[in-house]
C-alpha cells in the first residue's frame, strides 16, 4: 500500500534530501538578490571612492570602472579649497563641536534619565510627557528667536549655540534612550549603596552610570555621528570661513564662483567627509552589539 | 539643538529593546524616602528643566508672538495680527508651491521607505547566513544619506554626465540631467530619502526576531502557504512596529532640509521643483530676513505636523494589533 511506502527509509532519506536541496537553492537565490540589490545601492559611492582615485580628465567618460592611472592629487588639491583655509581648520572645528556635544549629552542627558527612570517626584508624569512630547517638536518653532537672543548675545559665529544646548539636555531622544536602560536595571545594587550610606549624587555616579555604559556608548556614538552630519543649525550659526565646519565647507563646492570646480576634489573631500563616521560606526559596532547582550537578560 | 533630518535612529542599535513596549516608566513601590527623591529628583533635572524653560518654552512662545509682528531683525517687530497667516495661504504662490512639493515628497518616501526596509527585514530574517554583515551594509546609507557630502555625490550621480546616465547608456536610452529638469528633481531627492531604509528597516529586524518561531511551525502544520504566514502571522505582530516607523518617518520627512538644498545649491529649484517646506522657511528667515513671516510657517509646520501624528494615533485604533488586548 502507499501508505506503507512512505515509511520506507530511502524514500524518506531522499525526500528529506531534495527538501533540503530546494531549502539550500532558495537561500542561493535570496543571497543573491541581497547582495544585487546592495550593489545597486552602494554602487554611487564605489564610483565616487574610484573617481577620487583617477585624474581629473579621466573621471567621466568611457574610462573604464576601475582607474587605470591612480593618482592621490585629487585629495591635495581638494584639501586647500579654499583660499588659504585649508580642510585641516574644518576638520578641528567640526570635532571641537562633536566632542563638546558628546560630553554635554553624556552628562545632561544621563542626569535627567537617572530622575524620571529611579526617583519618585512630584509632577514626573507630566514632566515625563513633555520630554516625550519635545522629541516630536519640529526645530522650526525654536529656531528664529533662539538665533536672535543667539544673535544678541553676541554668541553668532561662536560654537556656543551649537554646545550649550547640549548641556542643558535638549535631545530628548537620549534621555529616552537612557530612561528605557536604567529601568531595566536591578534595584538590590542601588539599594546596598544605600543601606552603605551612598548619597543620590554617588548612586547615580558610582553605581548607575558604570552600568549604563551601553546606553551612554550609543548616545556617544548617535550623538558623534548626528552632530557631525547636522548642516542645518551649523549653516546658520557659523557664517565665518575660520568658523566653518566640514558640512558648511563642502558646502563651497556648490559655488561655481568659489575655485572649486574640480570634481575630482569634491570627490575625494565627500570621500574623507564620510570615513569619521564610518570609522565610528565600524569601531563601535563590538560595544554596540555588547549593548544588546547585555539589555538581552534583564 | 537636533539635527534636522537624519534618519538615524539609536533606537534600533541601543537595541532590540528598541521598539517601546511600555512607554511610561513603572512606579516603584512602598518608597519610604520620597520626600528626599523629590529634591534629588529635581536637582537630577535641573539641566533639563533649565533647557525646556530657556531653550524650548520661551523660544517656542516668543515665535508665536513673532508670527504675529513684521520684524526684520533691525528694529522692533511691529504687530500686524493675522496678516502673515492671511499672505501665506491667500497671496503666496511659492509657499503653496512648497506645501505641494513637501506633500509629495512625504507622500511617496514615507511608504517607499516602509516597503524596502519592510521587504528585505522579512528576507534578512530567514535564517541567512551572515545577517550582521547584511544588516551592516544596508544600514550604512543611513548613516551617511543625511550628510552634505552625500547631497553633493547624488547630485552628480544624477547630473548630466552622472552614474546613471552611464548605466542608461549601456542599454542605449539616452539620458538627460535628472537633478536640473523640473520633473525629476523632486524625484531624484526621494530616492536619495528612500536610500536610506536601513535604518527603518533594522527596527523591523529586531521586531521579527520577537515573533516566535512555533507560529510559524503551527500554521504551516495546518497548509498555510508562505504568503499566508506573512499575512496573517508576521503582519498583524508587527503593526505596533510598522506604526512607529511610519509616525517616525512622517516627522522626520516633514521636515526634509539638507538634501533639497545642497542639490538645488539653496534655491529649491530647478522651477521651485525642489522647493521643500523647510527650505523656503530658511529662505524667508535667512536670506530675506523675514523673521516674523518664517515664524508663521513655523507654526503652520508645527499644526501640520500635529495634524499628521494625530491622524495616525486615532487611525492606529482599526489597525494597529496589540497582543495584549
Amino acid at each position: 500500500m502507499a501508505t506503507a511506502k512512505t515509511y520506507d527509509p530511502e524514500l524518506l532519506r531522499a525526500e528529506r534530501r531534495r527538501r533540503e536541496n530546494l531549502r539550500r537553492l532558495k537561500g542561493l537565490g535570496l543571497h543573491l538578490l541581497l547582495i544585487g540589490l546592495l550593489c545597486i545601492m552602494l554602487y554611487p559611492v564605489i564610483w565616487m571612492v574610484f573617481s577620487a582615485l583617477r585624474p581629473e580628465a579621466e573621471i567621466f567618460g568611457d574610462m573604464g570602472f576601475i582607474p587605470t592611472n591612480w593618482t592621490l592629487d585629487n585629495f591635495v588639491r581638494g584639501w586647500q579649497l579654499y583660499g588659504n583655509m585649508t580642510f585641516t581648520q574644518f576638520y578641528v572645528n567640526s570635532f571641537i563641536i562633536c566632542a563638546l556635544a558628546i560630553v554635554g549629552n553624556l552628562i545632561a542627558c544621563s542626569m535627567a534619565a537617572y530622575a524620571f527612570a529611579r526617583l519618585e517626584f512630584r509632577g514626573k508624569w507630566i514632566l515625563f510627557a513633555v520630554m516625550l512630547g519635545t522629541m516630536m517638536l519640529p526645530i522650526h518653532v525654536q529656531l528664529i528667536p533662539q538665533y536672535i537672543f543667539f544673535l544678541n548675545i553676541g554668541w553668532v559665529n561662536t560654537i556656543l549655540p551649537l554646545v550649550v544646548p547640549k548641556f542643558l539636555a535638549h535631545d530628548a531622544f537620549f534621555i529616552f534612550l537612557m530612561v528605557q536602560f536604567m529601568r531595566s536595571l536591578p534595584n538590590e545594587l542601588e539599594q546596598a549603596a544605600v543601606v552603605d550610606g551612598a548619597n543620590y549624587w554617588q548612586r547615580y555616579w558610582r553605581i548607575i552610570l558604570p552600568l549604563s555604559m551601553p546606553a551612554l556608548a550609543t548616545t556617544a556614538v548617535f550623538t558623534f555621528i548626528n552632530t557631525y552630519n547636522d548642516f542645518f543649525s551649523q549653516l546658520i550659526y557659523l557664517t565665518d570661513t575660520s568658523r566653518m565646519t566640514v558640512p558648511v565647507a563642502l558646502r563651497l563646492f556648490l559655488d561655481p564662483s568659489g575655485g572649486a570646480s574640480s570634481f575630482g576634489g569634491l570627490f575625494a573631500m565627500v570621500l574623507v567627509s564620510i570615513g569619521p563616521v564610518l570609522g565610528f560606526f565600524l569601531a563601535s559596532q563590538r560595544l554596540l552589539t555588547k549593548g544588546i547582550a547585555t539589555q538581552g537578560f534583564k | 539643538m537636533s539635527s534636522l533630518d537624519s534618519p538615524n535612529n539609536p533606537v534600533l542599535i541601543a537595541g532590540e529593546t528598541g521598539v517601546p513596549a511600555r512607554v511610561m516608566p513603572r512606579n516603584r513601590t512602598g518608597s519610604a524616602l520620597k520626600r528626599a527623591d523629590n529634591r534629588a529628583a529635581y536637582m537630577f533635572l535641573l539641566p533639563w528643566l533649565a533647557g525646556i524653560i530657556l531653550i524650548t518654552a520661551l523660544p517656542m512662545l516668543a515665535s508665536l508672538y513673532l508670527s504675529f509682528t513684521d520684524y526684520a531683525v533691525i528694529g522692533l517687530p511691529s504687530w500686524v495680527g493675522l496678516e502673515n497667516y492671511i499672505r501665506l495661504f491667500t497671496s503666496d504662490r511659492r509657499f503653496i508651491t512648497s506645501i505641494w512639493v513637501t506633500l509629495k515628497y512625504v507622500c511617496f518616501s514615507v511608504p517607499l521607505v516602509l516597503l524596502f526596509s519592510l521587504t528585505v527585514a522579512v528576507a534578512l530574517n530567514r535564517g541567512l547566513r551572515g545577517l550582521a554583515i547584511y544588516r551592516s551594509l544596508f544600514y550604512v546609507p543611513s548613516l551617511i544619506g543625511a550628510s552634505v557630502g552625500i547631497g553633493l555625490l547624488w547630485k552628480e550621480v544624477f547630473g548630466e554626465r552622472g552614474v546613471v546616465n552611464a548605466i542608461l547608456a549601456w542599454f542605449g536610452v539616452a539620458g538627460r540631467g535628472w537633478i536640473n529638469n523640473p520633473t525629476f528633481a523632486l524625484p531624484s531627492v526621494i530616492a536619495l530619502n528612500v536610500w536610506t531604509f536601513g535604518a527603518s528597516m533594522v527596527i523591523f529586524l529586531a521586531a521579527l526576531r520577537q515573533i516566535p518561531e512555533s507560529y510559524y511551525e503551527a500554521a504551516s502544520i495546518d497548509g498555510a502557504n508562505a504568503w499566508q504566514r506573512f499575512r496573517r502571522i508576521t503582519l498583524p505582530l508587527i503593526t505596533p512596529v510598522i506604526f512607529f516607523n511610519t509616525v517616525l518617518l512622517l516627522i522626520n520627512s516633514f521636515q526634509s532640509f539638507t538634501q533639497a538644498f545642497v542639490v538645488s545649491n539653496g534655491r529649491g529649484g530647478p522651477v521651485d521643483s525642489t522647493l521643500l517646506y523647510s527650505l523656503y522657511l530658511y529662505q524667508q528667515a535667512f536670506q530675506q530676513l523675514q523673521m516674523g513671516y518664517a515664524s508663521a510657517m513655523a507654526w503652520v509646520l508645527l499644526i501640520a505636523i500635529g495634524l499628521a501624528t494625530a491622524l495616525m494615533f486615532w487611525s492606529s485604533r482599526y489597525w494597529v494589533f496589540y497582543g495584549d488586548r
